[in-house]
């Protein structure tokens, strides 16, 4: 019998409520009293010097304010990037600089060259046109590889090359490459992660508010993380103190990673509503949005797989490109590093692993953070080379899989990480059950019967989530610590607001947040509410992403609550005139233990805030508690994903016919909500895999930049839901945070596009196409039908 | 995005040589062209509206004439700026060439286009641009020789649909 209520209850989703009735209050629903509108003028060249920029004509024109150039922000800070890599030869990475809008260059499609404020948009956007530009087109740099070439045009002419960092991690050369030359088998594969674009529903809107009688400045901001905005923009762009800085993330339409990262346009209003006394207001187009917003992804690699004889893995090596873009992003350069690089073990017992990844600017947008950040490409390519070695040795995938699986925990893998607890073996053995894998010739027949080709695709992943160990990650580069941190505020009748450093947009902390504390305290859920996303109101939390809301942030709130009820219990000690260690709490009743002597929740929150009968001498009164909490440990989810797909050999199209995930999450909250971040993951994966892609021309103009050209995945690219079938059944609980919990949010982006391809090269050996293997994402209509035909 | 095609008109290659060289007569061409001004020598200054799958714009740009070897070839270039709409740019080498019943016109075009209607349009680019080249000779041709000798149909209006009519085959006529 399934809860009703509390921790394993699948209530329904509080938010709902008003995001369902259009009640929801976004960034853009904000309206500041006599505020401006602020459009940028944004190059339309990928490179270029900039020789004049002549805003005189413009700057008469009907409602303009003011107009902003590159210097009104000298003696400004630039946006600062979050994490420092050192490279394999000791030396910090490049880090260029990255003016709020442009100085002396343009360096990408998008990049900022000019804002003008004005009484309305309209007038903003007329008046930009009036703008007259001297730019001279220089040559840009697109393709890695040709970025890297000596010679190469220069991104920023103040580096010596396009090169941020040459990064290598894992086992040393010596005891890899000795692995390799003891190998019976070596398979290799070449591979591209594709660029995304992570088109969260709500595009970013930022709102600047200043009030020059307090020296008080508001920016209302489309954010994942409303502290980490006020840190960065307060103390490295703007210099304002955060006393006199509040960032408010209101309800946040989707972030998916791109909101974590401070942007331009954010700093812009804040500091322009002060520079024109004014609000400030900007809302993106989607036009905007994709040549803005950070894009994800962008990996060129190189893997190769060593093989002993019993087909034991012995020895992964991975040289990897990755993309920057034109400047670095919040958080850009740890994504190729050590969000992927740890996982390059993956589920298996693989003795050396080394990592190779070279980070190049290149004109184009800025890649930062994109669902998964890192460990998709991770699992990307492990997971292909291992589905490509299977082939070649003619094994069972699931076999090959399975003989190489980590079973004894903990487990510390030759890529830093340390994984705590798993059972690869039962969320393998649950997919194989929920796919019926022994039924798929059947089905593969029936297909065939049709004319169809059919392909089963499987694979496992794992990822490190509940980020982060602050010591660890300060180690590794990080400017920022990754605690979090709760407030429980129990109000004098019993009710509870809890403030969060986390941010909810979309991941139903109002719902689940309440579960944990009401079984706590066996009081209702209805009691409880979550107050996030203004930094006026809640403690310094680090925000939202890494899949760390509940396993960081929630174990802070666990940590507080348990405060509160150490508290609540003294003070029912002293009104049952009992011990407080002799108290009991359960079903909001405090009770002295083996007595029938008992007090209600409420009687101690209101004797906390009334103290007339009180130990005043010993604890002060009131109930409220504030815990931090710093993870020991990363958490790690794992699982075995499976899917099958089948082709149509006439024009190469796609269909997925049945997807299934078994993940391992530890304890599951809310189930409910589990599976909905599962199958919104699994549903971006699949939108990788067969559809979604950034591109570029070779000039860097950006060509996929509305959706008539970017193809997001559709209701009916994803399975039926009967076909849709996500289980969370397996659950080793993580042994290191008070709720044993291990992150959902990015599992089904991660997990799901190497089991697409996997299947189609399945579907298209199954049809004697056998010279194919390998197709790169998006596995598009065109792409499979050019490998079928050896195009 | 590039292509290379050519066509037979009925005119000695000194009268569709001084045709290239006359601001009249690319105006007429340009599809979309509503002002041209300036001199072969010095460049040509240009106003065209065009329509580019979803992007309507008015580009202002300049054509440069280079490379000239008079009555046999010459590179032009153009570059136009359509505000938000982005920019377009392109050249064309052009190769005339005596045959029988008249010059063989032969091109190789090279365009670009770069914000909005590249983020917008890239999928029609490459459609859109070759409907330009050839409304450009077709117009060209017809200018030069008149409709009754153009061939295989009939030449293509002028896309903005002024007076092409009354302008067909009037260069051949003034200079003959």
């Amino acid at each position: 019998m399934p809860k009703d209520h509390g921790i394993g209850a699948s209530p329904k989703r509080r938010e709902d409520v008003r995001f369902l009735t259009g009640a929801g209050n976004y960034t853009d629903d904000i309206n500041v009293h006599g505020q401006a509108y602020v459009h940028f003028l944004r190059s339309d060249m990928a490179h270029g010097t900039i020789n004049k920029i002549d805003t005189s004509a413009a700057e008469g024109m009907p409602g303009v304010v003011r107009i902003f150039t590159g210097a009104d922000f000298e003696g400004v800070g630039g946006l600062p990037c979050g994490w420092e890599i050192t490279d394999k030869n000791g030396d910090a990475m490049k880090e260029p600089g990255h003016p709020v809008l442009c100085q002396g260059k343009v360096r990408h499609v998008g990049d900022p060259i000019a804002a003008v404020v004005a009484d309305s948009l309209e007038e903003a956007r007329t008046a930009a046109e009036a703008i007259e530009l001297d730019i001279t087109e220089l040559p840009a740099v697109v393709d890695m590889g040709k970025a890297l070439e000596a010679g190469s045009t220069k991104v920023h002419d103040d580096l010596a090359d396009n090169l941020c960092y040459d990064w290598q991690f894992g086992s040393d050369t010596e005891t890899t490459d000795a692995a390799f030359k003891s190998a019976a088998h070596v398979t290799t594969l070449e591979l591209v992660n594709n660029r995304l674009v992570a088109n969260p529903m709500e595009p970013r809107v930022a709102v600047g508010d200043y009030s020059r009688a307090n020296d008080e400045h508001t920016l209302y901001t489309t954010s994942q993380n409303p502290h980490v905005i006020r840190l960065l923009m307060g103390a490295f762009v703007l210099g304002i103190p955060e006393h006199k800085l509040r960032v408010v993330a209101p309800d946040v339409g989707g972030g998916f990673g791109t909101k974590i990262f401070h942007y331009a346009e954010e700093a812009f209003c804040t500091f322009a509503a002060k520079a024109c006394n004014r609000p400030v207001k900007w809302t993106s187009t989607r036009s905007e949005a994709f040549m803005s917003d950070a894009h994800g992804r962008d990996h060129v690699t190189t893997i190769e797989l060593a093989l002993d004889k019993d087909n034991n893995f012995l020895a992964v090596r991975t040289d990897t490109k990755a993309n920057m873009g034109a400047y670095l992003s919040t958080f850009a350069s740890s994504v190729p590093t050590w969000l992927h690089g740890t996982l390059m073990a993956g589920n298996y017992k693989t003795p050396a692993v080394q990592v190779n990844v070279k980070a190049v600017f290149t004109n184009t947008v800025p890649v930062d953070a994109y669902r998964g950040a890192g460990r998709p490409e991770a699992t990307f390519q492990l997971e292909r080379v291992i589905d490509k070695a299977a082939r070649e040795l003619g094994v069972d995938p699931i076999a090959l899989r399975r003989q190489n699986f980590i079973t004894q925990f903990p487990y510390a893998t030759p890529v830093a990480v340390e994984y705590d607890t798993g059972d690869y073996e039962a969320t393998m053995a649950k997919m194989e059950e929920l796919m019926d894998i022994g039924g798929f010739a059947a089905r593969r027949k029936a297909s065939e019967a049709k004319g169809m080709l059919r392909g089963l695709g499987v694979n496992c992943f794992i990822e490190a989530c509940g980020i982060a160990p602050s010591n660890l990650v300060g180690q590794l580069g990080a400017r920022a610590g990754l605690y979090d941190a709760a407030t429980v505020r129990v109000n004098a009748t019993g009710s509870i607001s809890v403030m969060v450093g986390a941010h909810s947009h979309g991941q139903g902390h109002e719902t689940v947040f309440p579960q944990v504390v009401a079984e706590m305290l066996g009081i209702d859920e209805g009691m409880i509410d979550i107050v996030h996303g203004d930094t006026s109101k809640i403690p310094f939390g680090m925000g939202t992403y890494g899949s760390r809301s509940l396993a960081v942030c929630g174990s802070a709130m666990v940590r507080a609550t348990e405060k509160i009820i150490n508290k609540a219990k003294k003070i029912a000690g002293h009104l049952l005139e009992a011990s407080d260690s002799d108290i009991e709490l359960k079903d909001g009743q405090f009770t002295v233990a083996g007595t029938d002597k008992s007090v209600a929740w409420g009687d101690v929150t209101l004797a906390a805030y009334v103290p007339h009968n009180y130990p005043l001498e010993d604890i002060e009164p009131g109930l409220e508690e504030t815990a931090f909490y710093d993870p020991a440990n990363f958490t790690y989810p794992a699982g075995a994903y499976a899917c099958e797909v089948e082709v149509d050999p006439e024009t190469g199209k796609v269909t997925i016919e049945k997807f299934v995930s078994a993940d391992d999450f530890g304890n599951v909250v809310n189930p409910m909500i589990v599976e909905g971040q599962v199958h919104g993951g699994i549903a971006q994966g699949i939108g990788q895999a067969l559809l979604e892609n950034c591109a570029y021309d070779e000039n860097g103009q950006l060509l996929s930049a509305s959706y008539m050209d970017y193809a997001m995945p559709r209701a009916d690219d994803i399975p039926h839901m009967a076909s849709y079938v996500v289980d969370h059944s397996c659950q080793t609980p993580c042994t290191h945070n008070p709720l044993g919990v291990k992150g959902c949010g990015e599992a089904g982006a991660i997990g799901s596009p190497p089991t697409v391809v996997n299947a189609v090269i399945d579907a298209l050996h199954s049809g004697g196409h056998t010279h194919v293997s390998h197709i790169d994402m998006p596995v598009s209509p065109s792409r499979v039908w050019a490998a079928m035909n050896g195009q | 995005m590039q292509m290379t095609d050519s066509r037979t008109i009925a005119a000695s290659p000194e009268e569709v040589w001084a045709a290239i060289l006359d601001p009249e007569v690319l105006k007429a061409c340009v599809p979309g062209c509503t002002e041209m001004s300036g001199s072969a020598e010095e460049g040509f200054e240009a106003t065209v509206v065009q329509k580019v799958g979803p992007v309507k714009a008015t580009f202002k740009g300049t054509v440069v004439l280079s490379d000239m070897v008079p009555g046999q070839s010459l590179t032009l270039t153009g570059e136009g700026k359509g505000g938000a709409a982005g920019f377009a740019k392109g050249g064309a080498d052009v190769k005339l060439t005596a045959v029988e019943g008249g010059t063989e016109l032969h091109y190789d075009v090279d365009a670009k286009v770069g914000g909005k209607l590249a983020q917008l349009g890239s999928r029609i680019i490459d459609g859109f641009a070759k409907k330009m080249a050839d409304q450009f000779f077709s117009n060209f041709q017809s200018a030069v020789e008149g409709p009754q000798e153009a061939g295989e149909g009939a030449p293509l209006a002028n896309a903005d649909g002024d007076d092409g009519e009354k302008k067909k085959g009037w260069f051949k006529k003034l200079v003959s």
